[in-house]
């Protein structure tokens, strides 16, 4: 039983959004971190191996100093890393990433007993788009919002977070999940998976190693492959500061009412 | 110096845990109420900080004197309390076991308290033997299969809470000063130990110290550390060590007081501006800094040089902590200057480091006895 975690470094958007001139964002200027999500779905996985003891194998998409993401999340407790990297995978819009992505898993081989996890979605496109279109490309079922999840044998039982309640799910393996931050709480690295981490293996898979891999189609995969174009990306103007009523009920209901006169609302 | 890789991830972490766990509640109530926080000591020994410097076999994680340097550094610059509660079983606890602890000793006392899971404390003062060690008068007595201790330890860092002590005593009567000592470790729940009521401190509220006291206190053979009468040496050499994580601690706080004092200084207006504009202020910024990073060029030095067992290792981590802790103690106070008559209120962090690193310069070892340690060296 093999576990694949496919993950990506993103922008750290706590702090200043850069957009350059063509309307995509500046990620050299910004901090990146691990997508949130994402550190759930490693945890997910870390906890299953504690439980039955199978590899974990963390996978990205990204330019070569994604390296550094990847060798934290084997100081975590990871086994081996994958990072898919190439100049032609550059500019990829979740149809093209997916289908890259889905391409190095069935290269690396999804046997029976194994499941990809993945986050929820990514903080910076935030389309949580990618991970399903592994599995539809994988041809795996798939489980999204996953807020609990229990190995049963060959199957997985899945409590889906949804926004009006929730929805428990038994699915086989192999599977996709895709996980939200209820799931649980990423653990810290240690001292000593740091030192061992630096032993680890990290595969990179290059344009050569995938071009003749069944499931991607060389013409839709990079910038010019694409579907999506971006049209436009801004930082949102900052709203005004809220207003704080307290007083009774009648004294608020009529202040707000005034305020809301006064600015043409109603 | 500029950090591999490998200690730019364990800061990372170190510094992530510390923001996100140790959270200004915390710090805060332990600051007002004292007591000791078992919840966040649970996670130090989950996440094995309990045992950064100890060898794997022992329970511990395998990293070295930087990495620990790195731990003390980053924990204090969050709080100083979290930094001592990872520091002891590293250091001052775990030290005497690791460098003359039998197979049998280090798998019964070292490993529980690498992985957290039991406190050792370190009790080697005295009320009339501190600077000079040697004028202890605790004594051990052999009686068949045991020794019988008797006297009082004082100001145990961490004794109200802890399982196990490592107690120094004279065996050898006949013998003055620093001979005729040996180590012991003793389980506190033995008959005859007792604890003075925890010490109402200046700092380092939430961490409780106290007076241990032996009164005819039975301890097994099997339980006397290292060689007899020969536990002084011993007892000097884990100091150097712990001073090396003091000089870190002294670091850390100071960082953290000096990113208190930025955030304030540009926050803060006076005369219609931020009074960063003010010359006055900004150079005093300039010289923190400046200090700042000259004091984590030493520390660092000094955690390679221990690691490298280089022989000038010893005097670097007095010569760390000496600088390091009288840095820590005027750039608190610059940081306190920088914020007015607000930083002398509770509610500015900058008030309780600069008490928090009062104790910096005194304990294990004060600036006097650093110098004795290092113009020593220099007039061998």
């Amino acid at each position: 039983m093999r576990i694949y975690v496919c993950v990506k470094q993103v922008p750290d958007t706590s702090g200043k959004v850069a957009v350059n001139e063509n309307g995509t964002l500046n990620r050299a200027s910004m901090d990146t971190i691990v997508n949130p999500d994402d550190l759930n779905a490693v945890e997910a996985a870390l906890e299953l191996k504690d439980e039955l003891g199978c590899q974990v194998t963390v996978v990205t998409m990204g330019p070569p100093p994604a390296k550094a993401m990847l060798r934290e999340l084997l100081a975590m407790g990871a086994d081996d890393a994958v990072l898919i990297s190439g100049r032609e995978f550059g500019g990829s819009d979740t149809f093209a990433t997916s289908q890259i992505i889905a391409g190095a898993l069935h290269n690396l081989g999804v046997g029976d007993e194994d499941i990809v996890f993945c986050g929820r979605q990514a903080i910076d496109g935030d389309t949580a788009q990618v991970g399903p279109q592994i599995a539809e490309k994988l041809g795996i079922p798939q489980v999204t919002y996953a807020g609990n999840i229990q190995k049963d044998g060959n199957k997985l039982v899945v409590k889906r977070l949804l926004e009006d309640g929730y929805m428990v799910v038994e699915v086989f393996t192999p599977c996709l999940i895709t996980c939200v931050k209820e799931l649980n709480e990423p653990r810290y690295m240690t001292v000593k998976n740091i030192i061992e981490s630096e032993n680890k293996p990290i595969l990179v898979l290059d344009y050569e190693a995938l071009k003749d891999e069944e499931l991607i189609d060389l013409d839709s995969i990079g910038l010019k492959g694409s579907p999506t174009n971006i049209f436009k990306s801004f930082t949102p103007p900052q709203k005004g500061e809220g207003v704080v009523y307290s007083d009774s009920v009648e004294v608020m209901s009529k202040k707000l009412t005034e305020d809301l006169v006064k600015k043409h609302i109603v | 110096m500029i950090l591999s890789d490998k200690y730019e991830l364990i800061k990372k972490n170190f510094r992530r845990f510390a923001e996100k766990e140790f959270t200004t509640e915390i710090q805060e109530n332990l600051d007002r109420n004292g007591g000791f926080n078992w919840e966040i000591w649970e996670k130090i020994g989950k996440y094995g900080f309990t045992g950064v410097k100890i060898p794997t076999q022992y329970g511990g994680q395998g990293g070295d004197y930087m990495a620990y340097a790195l731990m003390n550094e980053e924990f204090c610059r969050v709080c100083p309390v979290l930094g001592i509660y990872a520091n002891t079983p590293n250091s001052l606890g775990g030290g005497p076991l690791l460098q003359c602890g039998n197979e049998e000793q280090r798998q019964k006392y070292l490993a529980p308290a690498a992985r957290g899971e039991k406190q050792i404390v370190f009790a080697l003062t005295e009320p009339g033997a501190g600077s000079d060690p040697g004028s202890m008068t605790t004594k051990a007595v052999a009686d068949g299969d045991y020794y019988v201790i008797n006297g009082r330890k004082c100001f145990i860092s961490g004794a109200p809470i802890a399982d196990y002590a490592i107690v120094y005593a004279r065996t050898d009567l006949t013998q003055k000063g620093g001979r005729g000592i040996s180590m012991f470790i003793v389980d506190l729940k033995l008959k005859g130990v007792s604890f003075g009521k925890p010490e109402a401190k200046m700092g380092i509220n939430g961490y409780p110290t106290s007076d241990i006291v032996f009164e005819n206190v039975y301890v097994h053979k099997d339980d006397l550390l290292g060689p007899l009468h020969k536990g002084y040496a011993v007892a000097m050499k884990t100091l150097d060590g712990g001073r090396l994580g003091v000089a870190a601690q002294a670091l850390g706080a100071a960082q953290g007081a000096f990113e208190e004092a930025v955030a304030y200084v540009k926050e803060r207006k006076q005369f219609g501006k931020p009074i960063y504009y003010n010359q006055g202020v900004s150079f005093m910024l300039a010289e923190m800094a400046t200090e700042i990073e000259a004091t984590r060029n030493l520390v660092y030095s000094a955690a390679e040089a221990k690691d490298h067992d280089a022989s000038n290792a010893a005097t670097l981590c007095s010569m760390a902590k000496l600088y390091a802790t009288e840095m820590a103690n005027k750039v608190c106070g610059q940081a306190i200057q920088l914020h007015g008559g607000y930083g002398y209120i509770k509610d500015y962090k900058v008030e309780r480091l600069y008490r928090d690193v009062r104790v910096m310069t005194l304990y294990e070892g004060t600036s006097q006895v650093q110098k004795i340690v290092i113009s020593r060296d220099i007039l061998k």
